[in-house]
């Protein structure tokens, strides 16, 4: 990762983090309903899995913390921003919500709320793109608890027996809401859970970005290769409650502490600065044209945006005009 | 009496049934340390202890069944699935093993198993946390369904459910838990199945369970302003619907109106109008109508959120149009 790049990426897991405070922000003006899942902590697993990969080309999928994975892939942080805000404009016409931003034209396929729901899906769209003999690969995210899902295992195998080019990627916060890793999981290192199954995997920094790049050259080289599935762990901490209904209280202090000092952002931050390619008046000037681009754009086009008409409440439902709902064509 | 919350008294219902008995356990995601998500039981753990308040991974099906087999050999377990959009996974071992395993044992063994779940669509969660799943449970031979649409019936259907011998789905609902009510101080077991008359009239019967309840009471106030006297039945038994009392109420009334918060198709409300068929058909004055939800995935947008879901407004409305005003 040349120094461009690792500027680039500064900027990026900036612009996330201020991004998802906003959200915050409006989720309290109530602008924003529903559960709202935020990212900050976790930037660098995102950014340095998708940096490496080919976001818009390769199909990606995950859960409900999902905002800031759909941008990276090429979603317009004002529609992402007007799906919050429940608008026509929004990146699923307002219809889906923080849980469910998706863009299919850069190929995010989507954020799903049944823990465990996007394993098979994942492996799903790997085994069409295998069929269809093309270079993508399918990327899942998805957090730690979900392993203790059965189609955990079961898209393990599949996608193993099947050689599919898929790349798990393990966000492991270390909890799943307020349940510690090490009261509902057996194994607490999550990539030695696939051994069972053949998959080669790696368990890396997840606050690194540098780290979280270079691991992911290798599994997606792996899995783009056309040598089956790879599964990739990142060690991480979210920085906020589960969702915003979750006070957070049953973290340790001391443990907050510790890894809000391995904040991924400053570490690459700092590192640029030691390095001499940027001073910290050139990230603080940074910082405020993340915030201007925010406020002034992102928030007032969601801001601005029509509502859906009620009466197309039923659109989407099912597809229009098919003809084979009446037997085919004429 | 005392004044509590739909979750005091279900965390009442638990607390009672594992003072007395240390089979009764219960489980479920973040129940524990964390004291569950609508707090049904808060301050059990450190009361009980983990082996008894279990903390489960997120593995809905896997442990429903480990909760089924365990019943098997006498525990009572009582269950919470966070959601009822997550017991969608659970439903293989709830339809497949707890539903059926005294059927197909002849009669040899028994799943006295609790599966506790809230549903309904609260705000704005969207299409995969809004689900209203009761229409699914009930069709199901071999597992009561019951739905408790006030703290009382909360705490007392609990109770029975732990102590009955089949098992039993009880629908929460995500809106109630801070709903407050009358419970009586005396330990109370509520029957599993009937119906209660939740408001006496003589035009017209609205049926409502759950939430929908208390539709049919606000509508049934504004109409009585109107001249049009309704009775209220509240069907807190959703399996077996209780048959007797919805022929008694429309027997008096002649008319009826069912109010669901489902979609229409194959729901509660498509039942009873097969039971008003099947038992009072010629004491009808009206057809009987239903007010239900709009048939699409809950959409997140506020506005189309509303406009999916039925309210007092809509049953007002609906009744107004049975007697033609
Ligand atoms: C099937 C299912 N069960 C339970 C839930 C409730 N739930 C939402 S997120 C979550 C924890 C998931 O933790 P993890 O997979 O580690 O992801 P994280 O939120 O930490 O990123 C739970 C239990 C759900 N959404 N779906
Ligand atoms: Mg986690």
């Amino acid at each position: 990762m040349n120094a461009a790049d690792k500027k680039r990426l500064l900027r990026e897991m900036l612009f996330a983090r201020r991004f998802e405070e906003r959200c915050y922000e409006a989720y309290v003006e109530r602008k924003i309903g529903g559960f709202l899942h935020l990212y900050p902590g976790e930037e660098a697993c995102a950014f340095g899995v998708l940096d490496a990969a080919r976001p818009g080309h390769d199909y990606v999928i995950t859960g409900y913390r999902d905002h800031i994975h759909a941008i990276k892939c090429g979603a317009d942080p004002k529609e992402v921003m007007a799906e919050l805000f429940g608008k026509e404009t929004g990146s699923s016409k307002g219809r889906g919500g923080s849980m469910h931003i998706f863009d299919a034209k850069h190929h995010f396929m989507g954020g799903y709320a049944l823990v465990g729901g996007p394993f098979p899906l994942a492996v799903g769209m790997a085994k069409a793109i295998k069929l269809k003999g093309g270079d993508e690969i399918s990327i899942c995210f998805l957090g730690d608890a979900a392993n203790n899902q059965g189609t955990f295992h079961e898209s393990m195998n599949m996608a193993a027996l099947w050689e599919l080019p898929v790349l798990f990627v393990c966000e492991n916060n270390l909890y799943g809401i307020g349940t510690r890793i090490d009261r509902s999981t057996a194994v607490i290192d999550q990539y030695k859970r696939v051994h069972g199954y053949n998959i080669p995997s790696a368990q890396v920094d997840g606050q690194d970005i540098e780290k979280v790049h270079e691991a992911a050259k290798i599994a997606i080289e792996h899995v783009r290769g056309g040598k089956g599935p790879y599964f990739l762990e990142l060690m991480t901490y979210r920085y906020r409650g589960h969702s915003m209904s979750d006070s957070n209280a049953y973290r340790a202090k001391e443990e907050e502490r510790m890894w809000g000092k391995r904040d991924p952002i400053i570490i690459l931050r700092d590192r640029l600065i030691e390095a001499g390619e940027i001073s910290m008046d050139d990230y603080k000037l940074m910082d405020d044209e993340v915030l201007e681009e925010i406020e002034n754009e992102v928030i007032k086009f969601a801001e601005e945006s029509p509502e859906p008409k009620v009466e197309e409440l039923e659109k989407y439902v099912l597809g229009e005009n098919d003809p084979y709902v009446r037997g085919g064509a004429r | 009496m005392a004044v509590i919350m739909y979750w005091e008294a279900i965390r009442r219902a638990h607390d009672e049934e594992m003072a007395r008995d240390p089979l009764v356990i219960c489980m479920g995601e973040d129940i524990g340390v964390v004291g569950g998500t609508y707090k049904a039981t808060q301050g059990l753990y450190d009361k009980y202890g983990p082996d008894r308040v279990i903390d489960t991974p997120i593995s809905e099906n896997s442990y429903t069944g480990l909760g089924i087999g365990a019943s098997f050999l006498g525990v009572r377990p009582i269950i919470e699935i966070m959601s009822v959009n997550f017991a969608w996974l659970a439903t293989d071992q709830i339809f497949n093993s707890a539903a059926k395993v005294r059927y197909m044992s002849g009669g040899q063994l028994t799943a006295p198993v609790v599966i506790r779940s809230p549903g309904g669509t609260a705000h704005q969660l969207g299409a995969q946390h809004s689900a209203r799943m009761e229409k699914v449970f009930m069709g199901i031979a071999g597992l009561r369904v019951v739905t408790p649409s006030s703290p009382k019936q909360a705490y007392g259907l609990l109770k029975s459910a732990v102590r009955c011998n089949d098992p039993v789905f009880i629908y929460e609902h995500e809106l109630m838990y801070n709903m407050k009510g009358e419970v009586p101080d005396a330990e109370y077991f509520h029957p599993l199945e009937g119906s209660e008359v939740a408001r006496a009239g003589k035009d017209l019967t609205l049926f409502g369970y759950n939430i929908s309840v208390h539709w049919c009471m606000q509508a049934a106030e504004q109409l009585a302003k109107d001249g049009i006297d309704c009775e209220v039945i509240d069907l807190y038994t959703l399996s077996p619907l209780d048959r007797a009392g919805i022929k008694k109420s429309v027997s008096k009334t002649h008319r009826a109106v069912i109010v669901e918060e489902a979609e229409a198709a194959v729901g509660v409300g498509s039942e009873v109008m097969a039971i008003i068929n099947e038992e009072c058909f010629f004491e009808l004055d009206a057809a009987p109508l239903r007010v239900s939800a709009a048939n699409v995935p809950i959409p997140y947008n506020h506005h189309l959120e509303k406009a999916t879901i039925p309210n007092a407004k809509r049953v007002v409305e609906t009744v107004r149009k049975m007697f033609g005003k």
